[in-house]
């Protein structure tokens, strides 16, 4: 069996004469937390998409959870879960309802669904909550709430885009201890971030500037070939040779 | 179980919260129903009428009262000057002149015949023209009553007349409702279900669900279905509650079965459904969605043959026509409720409107993509 969730090789998706991506290859490996790191613009959330079957690459190979990203981007489908940038529960559905709908869609069975809802209610303090419109909760409730979703059908792979965006530092905490929770249970975790700090809970990370990847390494390594005192550092060096404007 | 099932009970869900949605299912059909077919009669009544009298006899008296006891006028103007008339029509107060020349009757029992002359304002086409031969009967039908109770009874006419006489059938009395109401219940449901399929999906583009539904292993097929049954369920309910204001109000029963017409509008359904999640799949934001969908609403309503007979379009609109959905709504639901007519009858609009279903749906399932 193979040990990679993800082998990419000179992907690269154009956009009538822009290159947004630009022939990235790496790998990651099962169970590892990655972090995926780069300015605004920098290609991050289009690398993803294409990843998720979201976005058709233009060149370049991708496998992911063992599947192939052209051919077989509905198997893909099966065996991820995907938080966008954008909140993507629905706001006039209740807690419940939207993990009951999510979860239908992935064909889980209704005597699952509903043990892993209660399960899921008890982990996240929420049972109250329950039958709330999801309109009514604060913002970081709501993106436990999203990534729990994503996670829900256990896919072998999570892709979360910018998940602690506008979220205050107490609840980034509570989230990257649901991330390291699913990292144990196996689930590999793809991540992009603007807070460097969370860069540092990442196993590996890798910096995109301008559609390439940089640099990919683990953040002690990156700190130490950078002579940086932390990822910040390494982050304005490497970002910095950006050529292009938001 | 299928994914389906999920899916319409989320649809459902969101339909029944949404306010704006429940107003326009229920209220909408209720005051379109029982304003429109009231403000929208063929029959041109209050004609505005200037009258220029320059005999002042008997007859000119009694000729201008059957045309001002008709319903159809309203004098607005009796003088002798012919200027001053006109005046009403420069100012548009007037749609029409009569004018009574000097010596009407005396010309009418010296020579049995006279004349007189009529002025139209042909501003408002419709009007002016259909007030011309109401006119015209009503000056017709005051000679004959003439030439009956002056000339001497018992000898033969002069000219033989021939006179008309029709009868319609199939609504025999021509009551306008009978012929409006039907049609523009067909209207309101394209427009609700044209508009309100047409803004679905693409609410799901503007939140940002859309993503996150795509990056599932959800089929296509079943999305559509989803977004098409809750719809098609809504359009049947308000169908429904056209029919019993038809009733309750206009006391229209159909000459016809119901299940001829719920059979034809649960196909009809599907294409106009289908027409809007076709929209939906294309359109960007709910704007460009409202606008192409108003945008084909006016073509399939002005060329749909409720206002305007088809059969007396140009050639090349009659063949337009043939793709509007609406026209064969409109003539399936007048020949069902008015004549009679069964599923036999409508097989041919039937099994088009079928046709037209299964293309729509199957372009609309094939438009919406999973990945850009």
């Amino acid at each position: 069996m193979n040990s990679k969730a993800i082998i990419v090789e000179k992907l690269t998706k154009t956009f009538n004469g822009f290159t947004a991506v630009d022939g990235i290859s790496f790998e990651v490996e099962k169970g590892e937390i990655f972090g995926f790191l780069g300015a605004n613009g920098a290609g991050k959330t289009t690398a993803m998409k294409m990843l998720c079957g979201l976005s058709m690459p233009t060149s370049g190979s991708a496998m992911v959870a063992g599947f192939d990203v052209y051919k077989e981007n509905e198997s893909i489908k099966k065996n991820i879960g995907y938080m966008s940038q954008k909140f993507s529960l629905y706001e006039d559905l209740t807690i419940k309802e939207n993990i009951r709908f999510y979860a239908g869609i992935y064909g889980i069975g209704p005597e699952l669904i509903t043990s892993k809802t209660g399960l899921l209610l008890e982990q996240l303090n929420l049972e109250k909550e329950a039958n709330l419109l999801v309109k009514q909760l604060p913002l970081g409730w709501k993106q436990k709430l999203a990534f729990s979703v994503a996670i829900f059908h256990d896919p072998q792979i999570v892709f979360l885009d910018e998940p602690t965006g506008g979220v205050d530092p107490i609840t980034r905490r509570d989230f990257w201890n649901m991330i390291y929770d699913a990292a144990a249970r196996g689930i590999t975790v793809f991540v992009t971030t603007h807070y460097m700090d969370e860069a540092e809970y990442c196993d590996r990370v890798s910096i995109m500037v301008d559609g390439q990847i940089d640099a990919l390494d683990t953040p002690g390594k990156l700190k130490r070939s950078f002579q940086a005192g932390s990822m910040d550092e390494v982050f304005l060096q490497i970002a910095r040779k950006a050529k292009r404007s938001e | 179980m299928s994914p389906l099932k999920y899916i319409l009970q989320k649809e459902f869900k969101q339909i029944f919260r949404d306010p704006a949605i429940i107003r326009v299912i229920f209220i909408l059909p209720i005051i379109q129903l029982i304003i429109l077919p009231l403000a929208a009669d063929y029959e041109i009544k209050n004609i505005n009428i200037a009258i220029v009298d320059r005999d002042h006899s008997p007859s000119s008296n009694r000729l201008i009262h059957t045309i001002t006891s008709s319903n159809y006028f309203r004098l607005v103007e009796y003088s002798s000057d012919f200027n001053k008339a006109m005046q009403g029509i420069d100012n548009d107060k007037a749609d029409l002149i009569l004018e009574l020349p000097r010596g009407f009757e005396s010309e009418l029992y010296a020579q049995k015949e006279t004349k007189v002359f009529l002025a139209v304002n042909a501003i408002n086409g419709v009007k002016a023209n259909l007030g011309a031969t109401y006119l015209r009967n009503i000056v017709q039908n005051f000679n004959n009553d003439f030439r009956i109770s002056v000339l001497t009874p018992g000898r033969f006419n002069d000219l033989p007349v021939i006179e008309t006489t029709s009868s319609n059938w199939y609504n025999p009395r021509m009551n306008y409702t009978f012929f409006m109401v039907p049609g523009i219940l067909v209207l309101l449901i394209t427009m609700i279900g044209l508009n309100l399929s047409a803004i679905n999906i693409v609410r799901e583009k503007e939140i940002g669900t859309i993503e996150q539904i795509n990056v599932t292993p959800i089929r296509k097929t079943h999305f559509i279905l989803g977004k098409l049954i809750p719809f098609w369920i809504l359009g049947l309910v308000v169908i429904t509650i056209g029919f019993l204001i038809a009733w309750l109000v206009y006391g229209i029963i159909p000459l016809g079965s119901y299940l001829t017409i719920y059979v034809f509008a649960a196909v009809y359904l599907l294409v106009i459904l289908g027409l809007g999640l076709l929209i939906s799949t294309y359109a960007e934001n709910q704007q460009q969605a409202m606008l192409i969908s108003f945008f084909l609403l006016m073509i399939f309503i002005l060329m749909g043959g409720l206002y305007t007979s088809i059969d007396s379009m140009p050639e090349w609109a009659q063949w337009i026509t043939r793709f509007n959905p609406v026209a064969y709504f409109i003539e399936v639901m007048r020949r069902v409720v008015l004549k009679g007519s069964g599923l036999a009858d409508i097989r041919q609009p039937l099994l088009i409107m079928f046709c037209f279903a299964v293309a729509i749906n199957y372009w609309a399932v094939l438009s919406y993509r999973k990945r850009s």
